[in-house]
């Protein structure tokens, strides 16, 4: 590139910092240095505890230089577009000139450079000119590219196949730049947030996870069931939500959501990720007569009053209680509600869950007993959208199929010489590759195999 | 017969291939290489023998799936990889100095998974996050990776050692591979293993981003893939651009197997997402 200007113009010699490896292989270094710190100091932690466990001055400086989410932090966002340019400069410094040895018509051949590669030999009972019409089909099947050259006492054949290979490598830097535009694309058109939805509820808004501002969605999420299933060992098995999505208030589509099988619906994707127990609102109550034994069981619902049969008054379902105390003993989650008689004071009436015989201590009239409750569940999913997922995977494809190129096929050249000896022939292979030693020997043996088999059969 | 006593009885296997393997350079008997060789085999159908086992009991209790879930089944996987790998550069270069070198690796996972005791050999469900076809195919490339630079960690022991005694004072030393052999290996194994970690951080971002929504989350065990990666990509683009050759690069390659192991058992001391692979 730039190869007319002058050497030591300022441009130029910015290009050359870019396009240096030396920058490449210190950039890797620095950016894998500076990676262990986010590994070693957690992220995205409070900032009491971070100013508790490193003391006040050591937070302020971490702070300053936002190690605490260092890696969304101005510096290593700054080391990660170095890097890019980096990448970017070196691919089109070099590729201009791949790029012409890649697609010249008539590879040139440095008959010296073969001379002192991978050689083997044999000698055939036969004159060149027999030869050269066996192999110059042969090494032409085999082969992308052939060129023969006829020589005094013989003839000489090069073939070659793999120079495209000398791409693999720039496929590798482009997939790493597709990767990088991919994270642009999600961080600035996608978002990542979360919402809780109780079953036989909906939503319209997810609360992002930076921010914590509300993010509306272009439909509704309708929880219609939650459910936790447990081994036997109580390790939780699987967690399922069944989603529906609304439109206009109409549902368009029902999935069953379990982890790693998340809802997808017009680019946005839905997770599971949590879940948790909602306060009760409702709970089946018996009303026992102390004197008949006859027992009345009814459902009701918080801020519910029902009339009791005969001479008992009313009875309001007021509230919920998380944990009940008892004399100093939590009896875990109540109701409370009041008993009131047609002719006489309000009653406060306590209905701990897991004591269903506690009311009995009251020493009333009618026994109230709490029997069952219905638990309700509410999910924790996640909601994203990242339209740069696409590019991302297919950085991820072009980086595994230009590795494999890079590394593991290669630019081979093999030059077949044949010269007359006393009526018979000597056949020479040599052979060069832009990548293993030792498995051009292999192949060098096994192409002069097959050309002296070619004589034989 | 159960899974458990054919892996113990695989660990004890690797570990008479691993002494046949140091005898042999130790004293110069092929001999005893050869038996290596044969045991490293019988090792291998033990090894494979003791994860299909695994793999059968674990749907006897109901619970199926690939023995890849846990610290245990994934250093069992990881010893069964490097003498795979081990046998095969064997039989390419036909010189079994590097079995002395490679087997004790396979030796001590082994042992260290059947004998610590805070790594679990019981066959346990599978939690919620990891119920994934991409389970099997992350586990299986990392590990092959792992084991690719395990490998290529052996090589540059042995050359920095091979270099230091240039002139042949130590007797076994002189039975290595000529010092550009190890050095062409010990990049084909980087090479092979720096594909391989790709393919593994791939496959892994493509599962978190089923599972949790997002392929990439600055998880300290993903960090730490990264950093390997970076490392290796280091290595290999001082080798083909600037010409990097022998000691540099051999210390860079044992530089590189110091982060692997940090990625599979150091990350365990920090928190993060993958707390499963304890």
């Amino acid at each position: 590139m730039k190869k007319n200007k002058n050497s030591d113009s300022p441009s130029n010699r910015l290009w050359k910092f870019f396009a240096s490896v030396k920058l490449t292989v210190t950039l890797l270094i620095i950016i894998a240095l500076t990676c262990i710190i986010g590994t070693v100091i957690p992220q995205n932690e409070s900032p009491s505890a971070d100013s508790l466990r490193y003391g006040e001055f050591l937070y302020r400086i971490f702070r300053v230089l936002s190690i605490f989410d260092m890696y969304h932090s101005w510096w290593f966002q700054f080391l990660i577009f170095f890097l890019a340019a980096n990448i970017i400069v070196c691919s089109i410094d070099r590729l201009s000139s791949t790029w012409k040895v890649i697609f010249k018509k008539t590879p040139s051949f440095d008959i010296a450079k073969l001379k002192n590669s991978c050689k083997e030999e044999f000698t055939a009972s036969c004159t060149p000119h027999e030869l050269k019409t066996l192999f110059l089909p042969l090494l032409s099947k085999l082969f992308k590219y052939t060129n023969m050259q006829d020589r005094d006492n013989g003839f000489i054949i090069y073939a070659e196949k793999g120079r495209w290979t000398k791409l693999g490598v720039y496929a590798v830097h482009f997939s790493v730049i597709l990767l990088l535009i991919g994270g642009l694309i999600g961080s600035y058109f996608g978002f990542d947030g979360s919402v809780i939805i109780p079953e036989g509820k909906s939503v319209k808004n997810v609360i992002l996870r930076n921010t914590g501002a509300g993010q509306p969605l272009d439909f509704e999420i309708r929880c219609d069931d939650f459910n936790v299933a447990f081994y036997e060992s109580g390790m939780p098995k699987e967690y399922r939500s069944a989603l529906t999505i609304l439109e206009n208030g109409k549902p368009v589509l029902t999935k069953n959501v379990i982890v790693n099988d998340p809802l997808r619906y017009r680019g946005i994707n839905i997770f599971q990720s949590s879940y948790g127990a909602m306060q009760p609102e409702n709970i089946t109550l018996s009303f026992t007569d102390r004197n008949t034994g006859t027992a009345l069981r009814k459902k009701i619902s918080l801020g519910e009053q029902i009339d009791l049969p005969g001479t008992f008054g009313k009875f309001t379902l007021n509230k919920y209680l998380h944990s009940y105390n008892f004399r100093g003993h939590n009896l875990g989650e109540a109701f409370a509600g009041t008993l009131t008689p047609p002719n006489g004071e309000p009653e406060e009436v306590i209905l701990p869950i897991n004591f269903s015989g506690f009311d009995k201590m009251r020493m009333g009239s009618i026994v109230i007993s709490p029997e069952d409750t219905e638990q309700l569940y509410y999910t924790g999913l996640q909601v994203t959208k990242d339209p740069g997922v696409p590019v991302v995977y297919s950085g991820f494809i072009m980086m595994i199929i230009g590795c494999f190129i890079t590394f593991f096929i290669s630019h081979i050249r093999f030059c077949v010489e044949v010269v007359k000896k006393k009526g018979k022939s000597i056949v020479i292979v040599a052979g060069i590759s832009n990548k293993s030693i030792t498995g051009m020997e292999a192949r060098t043996k096994k192409l002069n195999k097959l050309l002296s088999d070619t004589i034989r059969g | 017969m159960n899974s458990s006593i054919l892996l113990s009885l695989t660990t004890f296997i690797y570990g008479f291939a691993a002494f046949f393997y140091i005898v042999s350079v130790v004293f110069k008997k092929p001999f005893f290489g050869k038996t290596g060789t044969w045991t490293c085999l019988a090792g291998i159908a033990g090894n494979t023998g003791g994860i299909i086992m695994r793999w059968i009991e674990s749907y006897r209790f109901g619970i199926g799936h690939a023995p890849l879930s846990n610290l245990y089944e994934s250093l069992v996987f990881f010893s069964l990889v490097i003498v795979a790998i081990y046998l095969v550069v064997e039989k390419t270069y036909a010189n079994r100095s590097l079995g002395a070198f490679t087997t004790p690796l396979a030796f001590l996972a082994m042992a260290y998974a059947s004998l610590s005791p805070n790594i679990s050999d019981r066959i346990q469900p599978l939690m919620p996050a990891l119920k994934s076809n991409w389970l099997i195919a992350h586990v299986i490339t990392c590990f092959i990776g792992y084991a690719a630079f395990a490998i290529a960690f052996g090589l540059g022991i042995m050359f920095l050692l091979k270099q230091k005694d240039s002139q042949g004072k130590v007797p076994f030393i002189k039975l290595f591979p000529d010092l550009h052999i190890m050095d062409e290996l010990s990049h084909q194994m980087i090479m092979f293993g720096f594909l391989f970690l790709s393919a593994g951080i791939i496959t892994g971002a493509v599962w978190a981003n089923s599972a949790w929504g997002r392929y990439w989350g600055w998880d300290p065990k993903e960090t730490w893939s990264l950093i390997t990666w970076f490392i290796y990509a280091t290595l290999l683009h001082a080798r083909f651009m600037r010409g990097w050759h022998g000691k540099r690069l051999a210390y860079l390659s044992i530089i590189g197997f110091i982060a692997v192991l940090f990625t599979y058992f150091g990350v365990n001391l920090l928190s993060g997402l993958h707390s499963y692979g304890r």
